[in-house]
């Protein structure tokens, strides 16, 4: 249901609506719009109820226990909502003179330094508006890097074959051709295949420790070597900060260059697509390509002021990459959590989202699902896989996962990573206490049971939920975006 | 156990190969390929006229499950492309040696064939990977 489709002409909101409506005399007449803008018309007490409405169908981390492995759904504290809209930041504009936003620029500064220390990294920008272009502004600067060393012969990134797709993705978007390194069978990168495939032709590689396996790395330092060795960097996807968070740092484990998702490892709000946070981390040697703007701090009389570096101060940028400094309200948020769970909690993070993931990895193992790493310790999310279930029942991992669903439980990430078969992907965050880790377990069991004994209700699932199975297949090959009135389908 | 037609060639990534009286080359993913994949609902294929070498990605297939390349088995030209899987991608799924097959090259160094696997070593691989 769309708010456009409880749309009546002439209804009205008249309390909301502004109290002037007259068209400013200093627009030009050309840039005015001739026809009226396709705009639903409904009542105030219709939205409101279209909007609660929508919210009570939704399955959110407010409501329900959230294992989404490598999304790292954690409690998003209410407190960091309330600071961030405190009215002298969320009435802030973005272009008010320095003088006027230091309170401002002082939480982004104190941001930047906290996200230094707890990585390990000599700068950082906050800039980047997500992730993704967190790692395109990265693997910029490493290309920025090899340019201004006239070093022209380096074509390739490596990526093991576990990562993320972003990661080829931001290679290839940044002019470099993409090199697998294989992933060895207890979830290891191929050290030996590593040495074979770097060279002068390496521009970097690019991979996430905790990696997609849900292990440790335990080769970092010689693949840092490797990698150094042959002229390349290293690029850290923060994706998996978390499970290290406060307890080993990018930069002590030889990375050059990272990204952080402050919406998963700093509890800011995974909103439907964003807004995001992205910042990067350098060392020492991609300081001066950083993107700008930077919070940079002067001592001027004794007084401390804080003043935005520009491409005047860091003249080697690779530029901006927003219009003004990233998403500022969830960087204040960011910055809230980071001061509120301080020096002491910020350990207690990796420490806890590892314990969870352990537990409950140890009760999926009691419980007889089969651990797709067995043996290795699990970060802060562990993978099973369920291809005996698939094979003897036909009872596959989505639909186990759709089931879960109908004990309110959202179901972990499925099919990911692609290496493993019919896998769930499960990270439960610190966040989480021990009874929702031995509800969800209890829910296992008994779908265990149910996909033994009647395996076709199992298929079916989910039965409880707003809406039955979707037709995901029918959704990727007819893309329907665009919502039309009746009469213009004529 | 999937079907695979023992006249065509194939690589350890999954697509097939099939050599022509012409010299040239018809090259899809497998039997097996498509199953792993579940519904496809993209292929990319390569451009007329582009050259591809042996082993390099030459296109992209999507399903909602995974995303996957599709590497060129021999080095050469491309002559002509499947463009019926633009609109109809599960074509694939329902007959990935026949209407599914995704472009063809015209080959610059035929000896490369050797080099690709017969049905029954893409046989013994794929039950090994198993």
């Amino acid at each position: 249901m769309l708010i456009y489709e409880s749309s009546q002409p002439g209804r009205r909101a008249k309390s909301q609506a502004p109290a002037n409506t007259e068209t400013p005399a200093s627009i030009p007449a050309s840039l005015l719009r001739k026809q009226k803008a396709l705009l639903p018309e409904t009542g105030e007490m219709q939205v409101v109820r279209h909007y609660t409405n929508l919210s009570r169908r939704n399955f959110s981390i407010d409501t329900h226990f959230y294992p989404l492995g490598s999304c790292t759904m954690k409690y998003n504290p209410r407190g960091a909502h309330r600071a961030a809209l405190l009215p002298g930041f969320a009435g802030r504009h973005p272009l008010a003179p320095e003088v006027h936003s230091q309170g401002f620029l002082s939480c982004m500064y104190e941001l930047q330094e906290i996200l230094k220390d707890v990585t390990g990294m000599k700068g950082v920008s906050l800039t980047p508006m997500a992730g993704a272009q967190g790692e395109f502004a990265g693997v910029a600067m490493i290309r920025a890097y090899h340019e201004a060393r006239n070093d022209h012969e380096r074509t390739e990134i490596l990526i093991p074959n576990a990562a993320h797709g972003t990661n080829p993705a931001t290679a290839v978007m940044c002019g470099y051709k993409v090199r697998e390194v294989p992933v060895l069978d207890n979830g290891d990168v191929d050290v030996a295949a590593l040495k074979e495939l770097a060279g002068p032709q390496t521009a970097g590689l690019m991979m996430t420790n905790p990696s997609t396996c849900g292990v440790f790395e335990r080769s970092i330092k010689e693949i840092a070597e490797i990698v150094h060795e042959a002229g390349g960097l290293l690029y850290y996807d923060g994706a998996n900060l978390n499970a290290i968070l406060g307890k080993v740092r990018p930069g002590d484990m030889g990375f050059d260059v990272m990204h952080m998702n402050l919406h998963k490892t700093f509890a800011t709000p995974h909103g439907g697509g964003g807004p995001g946070a992205g910042p990067i981390g350098v060392g020492e040697r991609l300081l001066p390509y950083m993107p700008t703007p930077i919070v940079g701090k002067e001592d001027k009389d004794g007084e401390e002021t804080y003043r935005w570096l520009t491409d005047q101060d860091i003249p080697d940028t690779i530029g901006k990459l927003s219009a003004y400094m990233g998403n500022a309200g969830v960087l204040l948020r960011a910055y809230y959590y980071a001061r509120v769970l301080g020096r002491e909690g910020m350990h207690r993070v990796g420490e806890f989202s590892t314990l969870n993931a352990n537990y409950m990895m140890k009760k999926c193992e009691e419980a007889g699902f089969q651990l797709a790493y067995p043996g290795r310790r699990a970060t802060h999310e562990f993978i099973i896989t369920l291809s005996d279930q698939a094979k003897n029942l036909g009872v596959t991992a989505m639909d186990f996962a759709k089931r879960l669903l109908d004990y309110g439980y959202h179901a972990p990430t499925t099919y990911f990573p692609l290496l493993v078969p019919e896998c769930w992907l499960i990270e439960p965050t610190e966040t989480e206490a021990p009874d929702a880790l031995d509800g969800f377990i209890e829910a296992m069991k008994s779908i265990q049971k149910e996909a033994e004994e009647n395996a076709e209700m199992v298929k079916g699932a989910p039965y409880t939920q707003p809406v039955r199975r979707l037709d995901d297949v029918k959704a990727a090959r007819e893309l329907d975006l665009v919502w039309k009135p009746a009469a213009s389908e004529e | 156990m999937s079907n695979l037609p023992s006249e065509l060639r194939y690589l350890s990534s999954h697509e097939w190969l099939r050599v022509e009286d012409d010299g040239t080359a018809v090259v899809g993913i497998t039997d097996h390929a498509q199953d792993a994949m579940g519904d496809l609902v993209f292929v990319e294929t390569p451009e007329v006229g582009s050259s591809v070498s042996a082993t390099e990605e030459a296109g992209v297939v999507e399903s909602v499950k995974a995303a996957s390349d599709i590497y060129a088995p021999v080095s050469g030209e491309i002559v002509a492309i499947n463009e019926a899987l633009e609109d109809a991608p599960e074509t694939v799924n329902q007959d990935p040696y026949g209407d599914g097959w995704m472009f063809r090259i015209k080959m610059s160094d035929p000896s490369e064939v050797e080099q690709t696997l017969s049905a029954d070593d893409y046989k013994a691989l794929i039950e090994e990977e198993a």
